[in-house]
């Protein structure tokens, strides 16, 4: 699973900052056909969590209602310096992981 | 019967025929589709209009991918906060479309993304605040089917 | 590219069935009439201006690819520049073992294809050459195309050339491709009885249902198309028009489709590449 994590790579502390994430996932529905005429699971990413430094600032409960290559964007406070770690999991039980660092001056 | 009497039945006759075409907006009781939902989100607490916005073109390029953003007015201090934003879609098959879960540490309450949209229809954006009460924000969406058939 | 390389051929050839003017006179006014209806074949036309599929797009499909991070297209680039270091086949060379860094060698390639390719004098896209790239050089398992892999690479190798014009030579030695493309742009086809001009040449800028009608340029190619769900090629998209008009849809990698190419990208010559483009 292919995922880009965007957010300043440096920042001032108490600062809000913007994180983004963007995920190569089809999120199918469950209500599609294939070629052949049978259908094709549901398979969405169903739970994504963002922890800083280990605690968790955000978290969502996605459905196949979130469009396919799943993107969000939210914000947190800069506090300290140190890692930004997403993880999430879909209905097929793979699970996917991306990480960025920030610096967190003053 | 001539004339002022026909006059007047004449026009009483056109004024009963063009009832059906003025305008009339019949208030019929219709049972709003979220409230189900919302009761099952509030547990029956009373849930107040405002402070939750949603960002959304009015008119959707394509209904599999519709940019939207949800921004909750608060201070996001430690004692007063979101807590949680649902997003409930009124046409979809399945009509909770997200939950997003925030703290005071977010900085701001405002999520965007990416959403399916099954035809043209409302969306409801209901928030918990650290204080137990709920926040609601709706928009309406235009959403139109593809000019050509593709079978790619 | 003016209609020059056409009228020295036509008069050779005018010269060895009318040998003397008495002869020309007789077959004047069949002649004429002959070349008046095959007139609008002689000139081919480029939409004026020429506009990129980008300007008929709307507000939130321009933010989205103007958006590197929220272009889902990138997601594939970044897939390809992954790939692009992955060592492949018998001898575990990667694209980079002999391409190096892409941003450096690959750039301005987008521009020039389809190219004919030397050793089979065959027409081939950006596909096909990095299809046999990884087969006859790589010697590895040869990629479908539009499997995810084969959209990934080919983004991103048209994505060093964003930005660039396109600009692919039209000359003796593609002409017949050129020549066979133009012919099936012009074709009306299917159960609606549409070519490709109908909408794109003659009727570009105007409404069909909610959509505005682009040019039909593919400078933005491999896209991700909103309609799609994902990232697709060219011939994906030539796929979706023919099934539009209700006609058979030609396989993936058809020749027919890379000589519909080279005249897509004659159209659109001077138009910047955009990989990976968004459309609806």
């Amino acid at each position: 699973m292919v995922a880009r994590v965007q957010l300043p790579r440096e920042a001032k502390s108490g600062e809000v900052i913007e994180i983004r994430i963007a995920i190569q996932h089809p999120m199918e529905t469950g209500f599609r056909y294939d070629l052949a005429g049978k259908a094709i699971p549901k398979n969405v990413i169903n739970t994504l969590a963002c922890r800083y430094n280990g605690t968790e600032i955000f978290r969502a409960e996605l459905g196949s209602g979130i469009a396919a290559n799943p993107y969000l964007q939210f914000y947190t406070l800069a506090e300290a310096s140190g890692e930004i770690e997403f993880s999430w999991v879909d209905d097929a039980g793979q699970r996917g992981s991306e990480r960025a660092s920030i610096v967190v001056v003053g | 019967m001539r004339t002022p009497a026909r006059r007047r039945f004449m026009s009483a006759l056109a004024g009963i025929a063009a009832v059906p075409l003025l305008p009339v907006r019949v208030a019929l009781a219709q049972a709003d589709p979220f409230a189900p939902l919302v009761q099952q989100i509030t547990g029956g607490a009373p849930v107040k209009g405002g402070r939750v916005t949603i960002d959304t073109p009015r008119l959707a390029d394509n209904g599999h991918s519709v940019p939207l953003k949800v921004s909750v007015q608060s201070p996001m201090t430690a004692a007063d906060h979101v807590r949680s934003i649902t997003l409930l879609s009124e046409k979809n098959p399945r009509p909770v479309v997200a939950t997003f879960h925030l703290g005071p540490q977010s900085g701001r309450a405002a999520v965007a993304t990416r959403v399916r949209l099954n035809g043209t229809q409302r969306l409801l954006a209901v928030a918990q605040l650290s204080d137990g009460s709920f926040w609601s924000g709706s928009a309406e969406v235009e959403v139109t089917e593809s000019a050509c058939l593709d079978a790619s | 590219m003016t209609g020059d390389w056409f009228v020295p051929g036509f008069s050779r050839l005018a010269l060895h069935v009318f040998p003397t003017s008495a002869h020309l006179r007789i077959c004047a006014v069949p002649l004429l009439l002959v070349f008046a209806l095959t007139a609008n074949a002689a000139e081919p036309q480029r939409p004026a201006p020429s506009r990129s599929g980008i300007e008929f797009a709307g507000a939130d499909i321009r933010a989205m690819q103007a958006d590197d991070f929220a272009n889902p297209g990138m997601l594939w680039v970044e897939r390809g520049a992954r790939l692009w270091q992955e060592p492949a086949g018998r001898g575990g060379k990667s694209c980079a073992s002999c391409h190096g860094d892409a941003k450096t060698s690959m750039r301005g390639v987008a521009t020039r294809y389809p190219l004919l390719d030397p050793g089979t004098a065959r027409l081939m896209n950006l596909e096909g050459r990095i299809m046999e790239c990884r087969e006859r050089r790589q010697q590895a398992e040869p990629l479908r195309y539009e499997s995810d892999e084969l959209l990934a690479l080919t983004a991103y190798v048209a994505h060093q050339s964003r930005g660039m014009p396109v600009n692919v030579t039209i000359d003796w030695q593609n002409r017949h491709n050129f020549e066979a493309g133009r012919a099936m742009y012009y074709r009306r086809m299917g159960q609606l009885n549409l070519s490709c001009a109908n909408c794109h040449q003659d009727n570009w800028g105007r409404r069909l249902g909610p959509e505005t009608i682009s040019q039909g340029h593919g400078n933005a190619y491999p896209i991700y198309r909103l309609e799609w769900q994902a990232t697709g090629s060219l011939h994906r998209r030539f796929r979706s028009c023919l099934s539009g008009v209700r006609a058979e849809m030609l396989p993936y990698g058809a020749a027919q489709y890379v000589d519909l190419e080279l005249y897509l990208a004659w159209r659109a010559y001077g138009l910047p590449v955009e990989t990976p483009g968004v459309r609806r």
